[in-house]
């Protein structure tokens, strides 16, 4: 099939077949674990190197080459320093039409080279393009692909299956899952995840330019405007102190003495997907699987029950201070300090006797 | 406008007990939902509906139950519903759910446009929205928190929320789009609508009613597999203060002090 039909088939009659090439099952055909960084904008995320430090960790497990892939625009020399954090070699595809993000297109990009290259895993970003876009690729790949994974590893047999581990429905147990009879194995993390580690300036190695054919560079769809909303108060990811409300504060008016402590302590407010999901704080302050992960020296938890959906995003706190009324909530078993009390009444004592305390 | 909305019945979070014993779900009990993002894109497809004519027919995968949630859906005003459901269909991973639904799709007939939540509450992975519009080989948009119908309904103008802020996204349909819940707040069902809901014959399609290869459906066409599951363990050193409300307090702030946190 040729294709030139297929825009303009309005029903969408014409249905594409990705089978081509070896087939998703042909895991010998398959070697090499990438890590994806899209950059519409021509910088280099934060994330990237986290990935990068995670998977050289796996590719020396497995004995394997480790490459970047990186889709934008502008990118310049920036991949290049890519090889720092353990990259092998860095596959690049820069071009305009790759200058804003485009689901369909980026997907295009990224399955494309798969195919030719055959990559045995595949680590993505689950930022809210990771989210938007890598399903696509999964689902041309005819393969698995896990979500927002809070850790990875290899097996110790030789079938260099990748065990990819996240929390179950439910969130009280964690489960490990495994794509042992599809290739490429594909697992997307939050940012933040893995540490970074100190980028090695001296490592060398190839950066490849990679050209796609044209007709993978267009869509029905395109960004006609950008709008970057700037940060308001300390960044969660970033902050020293983190002040986190669950679902057992009530009400919007213990939320603001919530905000009241946070002041005071110089703190970021953090959530729990329940109250973000009631809007009372906004989405990017949610704590957890789905949401950012933290790793401040104090964590305050008022009425979090401590799912692990949630706990799994403020492991790397230092202090776990928890304040809830229910003794058997599962965050007393992860905190440094619990109170088990009702948070109305310890919330309004606690500023008070810190105002003393700072005078 | 003909459109297709994909739903997915899932348990209520708030009523969901759990077995510390046992580290798992008690079932009983457990009220089952429409997943709340899904209420979002329905309430979209009904408006453009009734902005532009056509039909909206909902869609739903799942056990014989799920039927109450497509006739919740047809109460707030969906025109049709399918149900999937097939022991066959079982166990299905995202991949297997995005082929399923796309053979229903087209056994329904191709609409104009698909609409899905930005994700399931249960499984969270926000996969087969894009996963099926690349199935379909349509683009599809996520996290769409506006939609403006523009060119007489050929086009759309939406408004896709990114990490740090939004992006302004027009397509050309057919698209497929996940809708966020703050684009709409979903209306009430009318007394009329739930009347024709509770008399609605909802047909009942199996894997062979939509023609699905067998090895491309539930278990067996799922590449993702759970191959243990553990009960996470924290090492801290774990204090509970104990006395009055004060004393808790007095003795948190001692110990914040000590490490220097204030």
């Amino acid at each position: 099939m040729c294709g030139s039909c297929e825009d303009i088939c309005l029903p969408g009659a014409i249905v594409k077949e990705f089978k081509e090439g070896p087939s998703s099952t042909d895991i010998e055909a398959y070697s090499d674990i990438w890590v994806i960084c899209e950059s519409p904008d021509g910088e280099i995320p934060t994330w990237a190197g986290e990935l990068l430090s995670k998977a050289r960790e796996l590719a020396n497990k497995a004995g394997e080459q480790l490459a970047a892939v990186v889709i934008g625009h502008s990118l310049g020399d920036k991949p290049k320093e890519l090889m720092g954090f353990g990259a092998d070699k860095v596959l690049v595809v820069d071009d305009p039409r790759l200058g804003k993000f485009c689901d369909d297109i980026y997907a295009n990009v990224l399955a494309y080279m798969a195919k030719k290259e055959l990559p045995s895993v595949i680590l993505a970003a689950s930022t809210a393009r990771g989210r938007a876009y890598i399903p696509r690729v999964a689902t041309m790949l005819e393969t698995g692909l896990t979500a927002d994974c809070m850790d990875l590893d290899i097996a110790d047999d030789d079938t260099k299956t990748l065990l990819q581990t996240r929390p179950t429905f439910g969130g009280n147990l964690i489960a490990t899952i495994t794509c042992k009879k599809h290739r490429p194995q594909m697992a997307t993390v939050r940012p933040h995840v893995f540490k970074a580690t100190e980028p090695d300036m001296a490592k060398s190695g190839s950066v490849i330019n990679y050209s796609v054919p044209d007709e993978l560079l267009a869509s029905r769809a395109r960004v006609v405007e950008s709008h970057i909303e700037p940060l308001e108060g300390p960044d969660i990811t970033e902050a020293d102190v983190v002040v986190t409300v669950g679902r057992g504060i009530g009400d919007e008016k213990t939320l603001e003495k919530a905000k009241e402590l946070a002041d005071l302590l110089g703190a970021a407010m953090g959530a729990t997907r329940p109250i973000t999901d009631e809007g009372w704080l906004p989405d990017r302050t949610q704590i957890g699987q789905t949401g950012v992960t933290i790793a401040p020296k104090l964590y305050i938890g008022l009425g979090v029950s401590g799912a692990v959906h949630h706990t799994v995003g403020i492991r790397g706190s230092e202090i776990i201070v928890a304040i809830n009324k229910d003794p058997e909530a599962p965050i007393f078993e992860m905190a440094t300090y619990g109170i088990v009390g009702d948070v109305h009444e310890i919330l309004p004592l606690l500023i008070e006797k810190i105002r003393q305390e700072k005078g | 406008m003909d459109i297709v909305v994909c739903i997915k019945q899932v348990p209520d979070t708030a009523t969901v007990r759990f077995d510390k014993e046992k580290g798992t779900i008690i079932r009983e009990g457990v009220q089952s939902i429409i997943n709340p993002p899904d209420l979002h894109a329905l309430e979209a497809g009904l408006s453009l509906r009734d902005q532009f004519g056509g039909k909206v027919t909902v869609l739903t995968m799942g056990p014989p139950q799920a039927e109450s949630a497509l006739r919740d859906a047809l109460s707030l005003g969906a025109d049709e519903a399918v149900l999937l459901s097939d022991r066959a269909f079982a166990a299905a991973d995202t991949l297997a759910t995005t082929y399923t639904l796309l053979k229903a799709i087209q056994k329904i007939g191709l609409p104009e446009l698909i609409l899905c939540g930005t994700h399931a509450i249960d499984g969270d992975t926000a996969q087969v929205g894009p996963g099926l519009a690349a199935r379909l080989g349509w683009p599809s948009i996520t996290q769409v928190a506006g939609i403006e119908a523009v060119e007489d309904g050929a086009k759309l103008l939406l408004k896709r929320l990114i990490d740090q802020g939004y992006e302004m996204v027009e397509a050309e349909l057919p698209v497929l789009l996940t809708c966020h819940k703050t684009l709409n707040t979903p209306r009430v069902p009318s007394l009329k609508a739930k009347m024709r809901a509770k008399k609605a014959q909802i047909p009942v399609w199996s894997h062979e009613d939509i023609g699905a290869e067998p090895d491309k459906i539930g278990i067996s066409g799922s590449p993702t597999w759970v191959d243990s599951t553990f009960v996470p363990a924290f090492e801290a050193k774990k204090e509970m203060l104990q006395g009055s409300p004060e004393e808790q307090v007095d003795a948190l702030i001692k110990r914040l002090k000590e490490s220097g946190l204030i």
